[in-house]
């Protein structure tokens, strides 16, 4: 079983990687893009039958810092 | 004073800071690897060094904060025993949760490696009794995430409550309120981003660290 964690600095928090970004594109010539925002895409591979709360729990204690960041699960079923 | 320096894969400040404190207090600390799960019996200061702990995978300093002995040092922190984090070592205490707040990329998106000058906001600590309040001094910082950020109210506590040892006289990297080093609330944790262990000797261009470790011996010992 496979899950997916969204890992994204919260709202009010700066972002200056993003604004890098954003300058970037607009170097590009991109002028559309109103703002960017950067975070982090971690893949887990679990032992099936691993309960939501413990993945959670793995976000809390490491993967996600909760001062100034969100995360959120997606499950990736018979991936 | 039997001090400790904590080393993890990847610091690189540990010789820097045993050396620092062997010079001023006259006793070679015991550097104690990050899989140790306890510290030398009596220690009575615990420095945690700068460098890039695991490569600075994920977040800075956050596997370092998972390593066996950090739970040795929060337990010997809730003690009392006195705490430095220098750059590395203060975003592995942030993200141990001994000090409030996170250190980001720098504003500037560029590593910052230059001697910076800084107000002593807090003389009365037991890491700053040597400096006099208000005192201007300089010192080095290397680092790429320097960034101290925190809610407003976690930012007013620690200004109200005297925890703002150190603050930036320069833009350094965008902290807020321009804050260099804090204090935890017993005020027995100082987490740091300059290097005051750079600044202890005449040949480094300055001596304006030493007086850390002079007034932590004072206090200590």
């Amino acid at each position: 079983m496979k899950a997916r964690v969204f890992i994204t600095l919260k709202n009010g928090v700066l972002d200056p990687q993003g604004k890098a970004i954003h300058h970037a594109l607009q170097g590009l010539g991109f002028g559309g893009v109103n703002d960017v925002r950067a975070g982090k895409l971690i893949e887990l591979d679990l032992a099936d039958g691993t309960k939501d709360a413990e993945i959670e729990d793995m976000c809390r204690k490491l993967l996600a810092n909760t001062v100034i960041e969100n995360f959120r699960i997606e499950r990736l079923e018979d991936a | 004073m039997k001090s400790a320096v904590i080393v993890f894969p990847g610091s690189n400040c540990d010789r820097d800071l045993a050396v620092a404190l062997e010079q001023v207090t006259g006793q070679k600390p015991a550097m104690v690897w990050h899989r140790e799960s306890e510290l030398p019996a009596g220690t009575d200061f615990i420095g945690i060094p700068g460098g890039f702990s695991y490569g600075d995978y994920l977040r800075s300093g956050a596997m370092a904060a998972q390593s066996p002995i950090m739970r040795a040092v929060a337990a010997a922190a809730e003690r009392g025993v006195p705490v430095l984090g220098v750059c590395n070592g203060f975003q592995v205490l942030t993200e141990a949760g001994l000090l409030p707040g996170a250190l980001m990329r720098n504003a500037g998106l560029h590593f910052v490696c230059r001697p910076v000058g800084l107000t002593v906001e807090n003389s009365q600590s037991l890491f700053t009794s040597a400096y006099d309040s208000g005192e201007e001094i300089v010192i080095p910082v290397a680092h790429h995430d320097g960034n101290y950020q925190a809610d407003p109210a976690t930012l007013d506590r620690l200004e109200g409550e005297g925890r703002v040892a150190f603050r930036y006289r320069e833009e350094v990297n965008g902290s807020a309120r321009d804050i260099a080093g804090i204090l935890n609330d017993s005020g027995n944790v100082l987490g740091m981003m300059p290097h005051p262990e750079r600044m202890i000797e005449q040949a480094h261009g300055g001596t304006d660290g030493r007086k850390l470790f002079e007034g932590l011996l004072e206090t200590v010992a």
